[in-house]
């Protein structure tokens, strides 16, 4: 049996009481989306992340407008620490490639260096703080530092996050009886998660150098 | 009874149904294509009650914290009426616990009280079983969920026993105010409130997922989206709105965070307090009061639409009649929580803001009415030659259209600038939203768990302590909220903790004392409810298997209260919707939601 999928409002503008769409309703297996759940529940949890980071982007676009704003001078270490994500990501995507030719033993050690560039990442960050509290930029400084601050602290905060599913998933994956069909998926949603990350990571820092 | 279907995929009855043909009979049933989910099953006491992953276990969980943190709050608003009505009387009150008592008040029943008992509390219990699935789609997830929920609770009522106490800012939190000396809490009490206000978000974030989830892709076979209750669908839309919502309510808490504990200065502009310049610089009061209502507004749907949802099914059960305009019903709601998201300014005509802004939030709050008035059109026809049976449940929801039209009324009026703008922050703001999100959603509460309570614990709640509890707090929320309309009207302010002899109470004088005697009996008639529950949950009388006849799936499992996984060894499946009552052409009076067509082949369809 074939299920079109069909929109939300043609789904609810139905009419169940028609003799054609009741046996159609019988045969309905009662999913809603061709979707896996964990899937859907990645999707869902990046809609609600980019709902935050979007508010961020609003008031920081309010917020600049106001006389007080002293624009932050990027050093170069965002810079590289931009190119480390990048690398992440299109090392995640290989991962990917990997597991899904279920090449898994070439997939551990770049599970691994995902890992390790997440964590360089990380600290690269945590030194960029360093180099502005070195310099005196503290949060209560000016505004921009503030959002500097926050937007950094989000997006590491979401990849801490992303690395303890990713540390899920690498267990998993050193199991002796590991269930491919679960590894598979799993490898796709973290990797998707951190293209996600990548894409938020652009808009922030794209924000912060514009401005 | 874990056993039984252990390790048991469902099995597909269309194997066994002995058809040949292809061409879909009205009694076929698909093979499954979807996987029987794996099931937790819980092995000592510890997991299956405490660290819970059982939905059902999770859902009264969540409504018992929810319930305990709502007493405080109860008696928090005591303590406000006492002082309103008698001040000067008592020494434990003054202005500053007051104000403190009216912030805990406020914060506690919106958030802690009234979204986490519809989603926690009755999504939980009742998602699964009505649309026919073993459990939520992540239930470890879930049962997070809910400890990060008792974790917000506790922080929150923590910031009772730091110094300076809780914050009492009021439950808008409004920057500058509430993070300077001054204000009550500002000290730690602010502190703590937005704390736990960060953890409830991130709670609250991964039980929506399951409830979101669960109704979208878990349901069982031929249960289609527009053969759900109405309770689903509520609770459904109101979850889409929490998940959107919430992240504005979590970002601006963040931020106010630190402009208290860093001092920067997201919201807080340059400031002069006790003669001395703050360090703060140019931040916007005003950005935060658009980021709170932004989440402030969704979430006076996030507390109505369950409630539409759950009245919607009460009345169409206890009125023995299908609920009018199911399709009207359910458009009304996506409607409702779409436009909720356009109208958050309407809290902020007096904020300043541009007249065409203020012209355009008044025209989409005026644009709500429509799809409310066609909820309650559609409740009051289906009463229409109804088989009306004057249950409790039914009294309840009765009780909620009466008050929900009232408090949806009082509204229109203060979604116009030029009405808004005298009577805001009077007392008839406070009584309009007391009406509207107060009762009305408490009313459905009440009717709901007097409802459901048979299926929960097997035993059906006293009727006489039900009617007597049902007119006390209904007659009672009038005697309250009526005369604080009038008080309104008069010009008086709300949030002041003392009116003295202020010319505007000379024709409102005693007024306030009777509200707070009503409000007072009122309090304790919950008591009486409480103890009918705890009573009635160990010596009430002996339910029988669906004792209101109802025919949504969660009073078809096999045993009730219904066991771990729900539905036995096979899943239920769906033939019709959950509203055929007195079908025309058929013996029985009504046709669960499970029986199949050939069951019944003379029930004539009948048009929704």
């Amino acid at each position: 049996m074939k299920k079109k999928e069909e929109s939300f409002f043609s789904l609810i503008s139905q009419k169940p009481w028609e003799d054609s769409q009741s046996i159609l309703d019988n045969e309905h297996d009662g999913k809603t989306l061709e979707v896996s759940k964990a899937k859907l529940g990645v999707r869902t949890v990046m809609v609600v992340s980019t709902i935050i980071f979007s508010l961020f982007v609003v008031s920081y676009s309010d917020r600049m407008l106001v006389h007080d704003w002293r624009s932050l001078s990027e050093p170069w270490l965002l810079w590289v620490n931009t190119v480390i994500l990048i690398l992440t990501s299109i090392v995640f995507h290989r991962t990917k490639i990997l597991v899904e030719n279920n090449e898994f033993e070439k997939a551990k050690n770049t599970l691994f260096v995902v890992g390790f560039l997440s964590f360089v990442f990380i600290t690269g960050q945590l030194l960029v703080w360093q180099h502005f509290v070195s310099l005196g930029q503290y949060a209560s400084s000016n505004p921009a530092n503030a959002f500097f601050y926050v937007l950094t602290a989000m997006h590491g905060l979401h990849i801490l996050g992303g690395l303890y599913f990713w540390a899920k998933v690498t267990r998993q994956l050193f199991k002796d009886n590991y269930n491919i069909k679960k590894i598979k998926q799993n490898v796709e949603l973290c990797a998707i998660y951190w293209h996600f990350l990548l894409i938020v990571w652009f808009v922030l820092f794209g924000l912060m150098v514009a401005t | 009874m874990d056993e039984e279907y252990n390790n048991n995929k469902i099995e597909t009855k269309a194997a066994d149904s002995s058809s040949g043909s292809y061409a879909p009979s009205a009694d076929s049933i698909p093979a499954s294509e979807i996987p029987e989910q794996e099931l937790y099953h819980a092995k000592s006491f510890w997991t299956r009650w405490v660290f819970c992953q059982d939905a059902k276990v999770i859902g009264v969980q969540y409504a018992l914290t929810a319930t305990a943190v709502g007493l405080i709050g109860l008696v928090l608003s005591w303590g406000m009426r006492l002082q309103l009505g008698f001040p000067e009387t008592f020494s434990f009150l003054g202005p500053a616990t007051y104000y403190q008592s009216v912030t805990m008040h406020g914060m506690i029943m919106v958030v802690y009280l009234l979204t986490a008992l519809f989603l926690g509390g009755f999504g939980n219990y009742l998602i699964p079983l009505m649309v026919g699935a073993r459990d939520m789609v992540f239930p470890y997830l879930n049962m997070v969920s809910f400890w990060m929920f008792l974790v917000a609770v506790l922080v929150l009522i923590s910031s009772f026993f730091v110094p300076g106490g809780p914050t009492g800012a009021g439950w808008t939190l409004y920057p500058p105010q509430a993070i300077l000396p001054g204000t009550p809490g500002s000290e730690m009490g602010i502190v703590l409130m937005l704390v736990s206000l960060s953890l409830f978000v991130i709670g609250f974030t991964m039980g929506g997922l399951n409830y979101v989830i669960t109704i979208l892709q878990a349901r069982t076979r031929g249960m289609t989206l527009m053969r759900m209750p109405l309770t689903i669908w509520g609770i459904f839309t109101a979850t889409v709105l929490a998940l959107l919502a919430f992240p504005a309510l979590f970002v601006a808490c963040i931020m106010m965070t630190l402009d208290n504990l860093l001092g920067t200065s997201f919201f807080m502009p340059e400031i002069f307090t006790m003669g001395e310049q703050l360090g703060t610089t140019g931040g916007s009061p005003i950005l935060f009061q658009h980021l709170f209502w932004f989440f402030g507004h969704p979430e006076v749907y996030i507390v109505a639409l369950p409630a539409f949802g759950i009245v919607s099914d009460l009345i169409s059960v206890h009125a023995r009649k299908n609920i009018f305009g199911y399709r009207m019903m359910v458009w009304a709601i996506v409607i409702i929580g779409a436009l909720s998201f356009v109208v958050w300014a309407h809290h902020m005509y007096v904020s300043g803001m541009n007249p065409y802004f203020g012209f355009f939030f008044a025209t989409t709050t005026l644009i709500i009415a429509v799809p409310t008035a066609i909820k309650v059109y559609n409740w009051v026809l289906t009463l229409w030659r109804g088989n009306i049976h004057l249950t409790i449940p039914m009294l309840f929801s009765l009780g909620f259209i009466v008050t929900f039209v009232n408090g949806g009324i009082t509204g229109l009026f203060l979604g116009n600038v030029i009405i808004d703008i005298p009577l805001s922050d009077t007392y008839f703001v406070v009584a309009h939203f007391h009406m509207v999100m107060g009762i009305a959603p408490l009313m459905v509460i009440f009717g709901a768990i007097y409802h459901w309570f048979p299926l929960i614990s097997g035993r059906h709640l006293n009727q006489t302590l039900g009617k007597i509890h049902f007119w006390i707090s209904f007659v009672g929320a009038y005697a309250i909220y009526f005369p604080m309309h009038y008080l309104g009207f008069i010009g008086v302010p709300r949030r002041y903790y003392e009116m003295y002899d202020s010319p505007y109470m000379t024709t409102g004088v005693g007024l306030n004392q009777f509200i707070t005697v009503a409000a007072l009996i009122v309090g304790f008639t919950q008591i009486l409810f409480l103890y009918n529950i705890i009573h009635s949950a160990f010596y009430g009388e002996k339910s029988e298997k669906n004792p209101w006849k109802a025919n949504s799936l969660e009073w078809h499992t096999p045993e009730m209260p219904p066991a771990h996984g729900n539905f036995g060894k096979d899943l239920p499946v769906v033939y019709r919707w959950p509203y055929d009552f007195s079908v025309p052409g058929v013996e029985r009076e009504y046709i669960p939601q499970h029986v199949s067509p050939s069951e019944v082949p003379t029930a004539k369809v009948e048009k929704t």
